[in-house]
């Protein structure tokens, strides 16, 4: 794909929201671990490391959240199976802290993992070979998911599996996954996953430093991972997407090739997804199957719908929001959190079609926001019988619009 | 070829056998010496006595005298004897009673007289102790005295039991059973036990190889180890069997055995492939009409089969004293509960999102989460217990190494019939002929004065009422819990994406080959792996077919 390189400026100038995301984020940056290392535990600005590893925690799923918003909020596929992605750069970045543990470990075999020598294993499988490398394990951190999505996505949209079905395989892909990974046999520690981290290049996993470090790491690979998201939908190829999800067989006809366009923002998606679960790891100490279970991946979805869908901040807001409020309504009302999650999917469904952004913007409105595109809105919510388009918003009808004029500029082919 | 005895139920339960068993023939000779009160054998009571005190190689003399008495009394002495209930008094004459419990009350039944004390203090007895050996003997010596009951029942049991003996000395009165048998199916188990002890005792080889070829095309488990043992080596490599000709005859049986044991493997494989077939039938097909006729992908299907299966317990809580009844309660019950829940939903929220099929998705998935949580808060998040009702428990026995359980077997009927009184509803009648009016041309159909909105609102409730019933038929299967629901869904979304999307006949289909090959494929691949497989099929087939195998054609599909 060979696309104009442009500043980040000129990127973000029509795009308020991501302006004061990406400022709230580098301030985020520094002043956190600015409090929490050099402020005295009992002083009132001092943040404690477990609020830091909770915001850190809430980077990697608002990273996760952005990866979800590229292709369902700019692309109409609803992938149900992104927490897959998100546990396998996990579980890469699992496999590293594992092999570093080393000696460590409560058998204290030098090579092989404890639930391995547990298991009577002899040998290390040979997928967890070059896993004791940083830079290796990177590498698997973006290749394991990506390489995933483009096996599944090639599959898929080449066979011109769209909407709801493809919902239902990529949640069945997620399902199986999970299934694979309570074997024990499949090497990747079964039921318990893996967990009991020492250290991530020769720093201790429970320092602040490394707390620290890790935070300020999410962050920029968030604002890296907007900025990436923004620079693909500004492009020429964001708008053949929005035309793909607004009407595909159209685009198609107009002669652009639908699968390949989606399978790119695909494995972009899932490789941001793999980074995501690789920072959440070491910060949260452990990986297991539990992340590939289909309700996690479904929450991703919400955390998006509730932000505002094809936004890319309202993502970000999203998932910082909810993921808030799951905190505080675990802690204190455990049972209502479930409630609370499936009256969100109704409420956001039925009354926020473009989530909080959209609220914002509805009670703050902006002279040329146009408000016959609410009326739309709230008109196609009660129609019976309404097209098979998704949630219109705004940048929709102008795509359309400029590929039925033949006014879209052409897409090198070699994509 | 081989014989089909379709043996009496309560048969296959062998691990409840012996105790059933004993159950069964204590209550026989309590009524018998309980009215009469007929004088014990004299010889009775100096064994009783001495037992008491006896050590156990001692006791196991005592044992084999009593099991010689021709008395009714022996066998409730030796089986509460073997249960541990055989007890004497600490003080007064120390008497041997069978000690029982019943109603929180403990009786005691004088063993020689059979006079009854009820409610007795469980601690002014001792029990007799047994050990292990003695436990062997007590069952053999208890077999040999059921070989001799007057049921025919019991002595099925006692016969197939036999089985497990190794005892030469069985012999001689396994062919007097024989000889005075009347009753068929019980002559040729007793044939099977004599000709498993002779392969082993006999005295020449010839009568041993002969009672090989018996045993051959016997599929019970001990004659395959019985057989198996004679091939059996020793560390340093030698036969523990040293007569080649026997070894040979046992290679040869076991071979045919052992190929047959594979073929009724195999058809009990596809028989448990079926019922899991019938399964996801009953909880694909209603499925197959929210998701298939009406286009309304509804995540909260899932939650609808709980519905029902909750419904099963609550009817059961309401009326235990008629538990065998309560399914036939059950069944409308859950539809209307899971039904009357589909049309809530429909109203309330699914009519606002057609045509938004990813909405859709979404606010049913809320929907299935606060169901979820509402029967955990109702109920608990524990398991709860559905009872099965006796008719439903138990098994046909087709032979030694296949018996079909009756509750898969009833459950495949029931989904058969499910899925026929579906399809006569929706081309037989008014309702499904508006159904169909609608799916296929709404402003048509509205035009010609059918309510649209209430009639989809009718077809949801419908398909999330055929939900609730999968769930009565669930709650017989596995356990009642509130995530009952979340573990048959995708497995429903894939029979109709791989049968075809509006389509009962695909559902069927689809059903049973995705419950069959499951199940063909666990004993090679395991029950996970076997799943993932099939999941990994159904991905691979979506991509050739992609409206699935019994596909729409012309203009209804893009309707």
């Amino acid at each position: 794909m060979t696309m104009q390189l442009g500043p980040v400026t000129r990127l973000l100038m029509n795009d308020k929201g991501g302006r004061y995301l990406l400022l709230a984020l580098a301030a985020l940056a520094v002043i956190v671990p600015l409090l929490n290392l050099t402020m005295a535990p009992g002083s009132a600005l001092h943040v404690s490391t477990y609020t830091v590893t909770l915001l850190g925690k809430y980077l990697c799923y608002a990273l996760l959240a952005l990866a979800v918003d590229l292709i369902w909020g700019y692309c109409g596929i609803l992938s149900l199976g992104h927490g897959a992605f998100f546990a396998l750069g996990g579980y890469a970045m699992g496999m590293y802290l594992m092999r570093q543990i080393g000696e460590r470990g409560v058998y204290g075999d030098p090579l092989l993992p404890d639930f391995m020598v547990f298991l009577n294993w002899k040998e290390l499988p040979w997928y967890w070979q070059g896993f004791d490398n940083f830079g290796f394990a990177m590498l698997m951190v973006a290749l394991a998911p990506g390489l995933l999505a483009f096996v599944f996505g090639w599959l898929a949209f080449r066979s011109r599996v769209t909407g709801v079905y493809l919902s239902i395989i990529t949640q069945a892909l997620t399902y199986a996954l999970m299934l694979a990974f309570f074997r024990n046999d499949m090497g990747f520690g079964g039921n318990n996953g893996l967990t009991d981290f020492k250290d991530l290049l020769g720093f201790n996993l429970q320092s602040d430093a490394a707390r620290c470090g890790l935070f300020i790491a999410s962050a920029v690979s968030l604002m890296v991972g907007y900025v990436l998201c923004r620079r693909i939908v500004n492009s020429k190829l964001g708008r053949v997407l929005v035309a793909v999800r607004d009407a595909e067989a159209r685009t198609r006809f107009l002669g652009y090739r639908v699968d390949k366009y989606k399978l790119f923002v695909f494995v972009v998606s899932s490789v941001l997804a793999g980074i995501a679960g690789a920072l959440y790891v070491p910060q949260v100490g452990i990986i297991n199957p539990g992340e590939f279970s289909p309700i996690n991946s479904i929450e991703i979805i919400i955390w998006v719908a509730v932000g505002g869908r094809g936004t890319l901040y309202g993502a970000v807001i999203g998932a910082i929001a909810v993921n808030y409020a799951k905190s505080y309504f675990t802690g204190a009302f455990p049972e209502l959190w479930l409630y609370c999650l499936g009256a969100l999917f109704v409420v956001t469904t039925l009354f926020l079609p473009k989530g909080l952004v959209g609220l914002l913007e509805r009670i703050r409105p902006r002279e040329k926001s146009a408000s016959p595109t609410q009326s739309e809105v709230s008109g196609d919510a009660v129609a019976t019988t309404g097209s098979a388009a998704s949630t219109p918003s705004e940048p929709s009808r102008p795509a359309a619009a400029d590929l039925r004029a033949g006014k879209a500029v052409e897409v090198s082919p070699s994509s | 070829m081989r014989r089909l005895s379709l043996l009496f139920s309560s048969s296959s339960r062998l691990s409840f056998a012996r105790l059933g068993c004993a159950l069964l023939m204590i209550c026989m000779w309590m009524l018998g010496s309980g009215a009469q009160a007929e004088p014990a054998d004299a010889r009775l009571e100096p064994i009783l006595t001495q037992l008491k005190t006896a050590g156990f190689a001692e006791k196991e003399q005592l044992v084999s005298k009593l099991s010689e008495i021709d008395d009714p009394q022996v066998a409730p002495i030796l089986s509460a004897l073997l249960e541990g209930d055989l007890q004497y008094a600490k003080k007064g004459e120390g008497e041997v009673v069978i000690l029982r419990y019943a109603n929180d009350l403990y009786s005691a039944q004088n063993a020689l007289t059979g006079e009854v004390t009820e409610d007795v203090e469980k601690r002014a007895f001792k029990k007799i102790s047994v050990n292990n050996s003695l436990r062997q003997l007590l069952r053999a010596s208890l077999a040999a005295l059921q070989l001799r009951a007057p049921d025919v029942n019991v002595r099925l049991e006692a016969a197939r039991n036999m089985m497990k003996s190794d005892d030469a000395s069985n012999i001689p009165l396994l062919q007097r059973a024989l000889e005075k048998e009347q009753d068929a199916s019980v002559q040729e188990l007793l044939s099977v036990d004599l000709a498993m002890l002779q392969a082993r005792y006999g005295e020449t080889t010839q009568s041993r190889v002969a009672a090989i070829e018996q045993l051959q095309g016997e599929l019970y488990v001990e004659v395959r180890s019985l057989l198996r043992s004679f091939l059996n080596t020793n560390g340093q490599g030698e036969f523990l069997e040293p007569d080649p000709a026997v070894r040979q005859a046992a290679q040869e049986a076991l071979d045919a055995i052992e190929s047959l044991v594979a073929f009724n493997k195999g058809v009990e494989n596809v028989y448990f492939g079926v019922s899991l077939g019938a399964v996801l039938l009953l909880a694909a097909v209603g499925l197959a009409i929210t998701f298939g006729v009406m286009g309304v992908i509804n995540m909260a299907h899932g939650e609808m089969i709980m519905l029902g299966a909750y419904t099963t317990y609550v009817i059961q809580q309401w009326m235990p004293n008629h538990i065998e009844y309560s399914l036939f309660v059950a069944i409308p019950a859950a539809f209307l509960v899971s039904g009357l829940a589909g049309v809530v939903i429909e109203r309330g929220v699914i009519r606002f999102l057609y045509g938004r099929p990813l909405e859709t998705l979404l606010a049913t998935f809320g929907i299935s989460l606060c169901l979820q949580q509402l029967v955990r808060t109702v109920f608990g998040s524990l398991n709860q217990s559905v009872i099965t009702p006796v008719w439903m428990s138990g098994s046909i026995e087709i032979n030694g190494a296949l018996s079909l359980t009756y509750n898969r077997l009833y459950i495949i009927i029931f989904s058969i019939l499910v899925l026929l009184a579906l399809a006569a509803l929706l081309r037989k009648t008014q309702f499904g002929l508006q159904m169909r009016a609608v799916t296929q041309n709404r402003p048509m159909a509205s035009s010609m004065g059918i309510r649209t909105g209430w009639l989809d609102a009718l077809t949801f409730g419908l398909g999330s009422g055929i939900a609730g019933i999968a769930g009565v038929a669930l709650s017989q299967l596995t356990n009642v819990g509130p995530n009952l629901g979340q573990s048959y869904i995708i497995d429903s979304f894939m029979v109709v994406v791989f049968g075809g999307v509006g389509n009962l006949m695909g559902t069927f289909v689809g059903a049973m080959s995705l419950g069959v090959a499951n199940k063909l494929m666990e004993p090679f691949a395991g029950a996970v792996l076997a799943k993932i497989l099939v999941l990994v099929f159904i991905i691979l087939f979506i991509q050739k077919y992609p409206r699935g195998m019994f596909a729409l054609k012309g203009r209804a599909v893009e309707g």
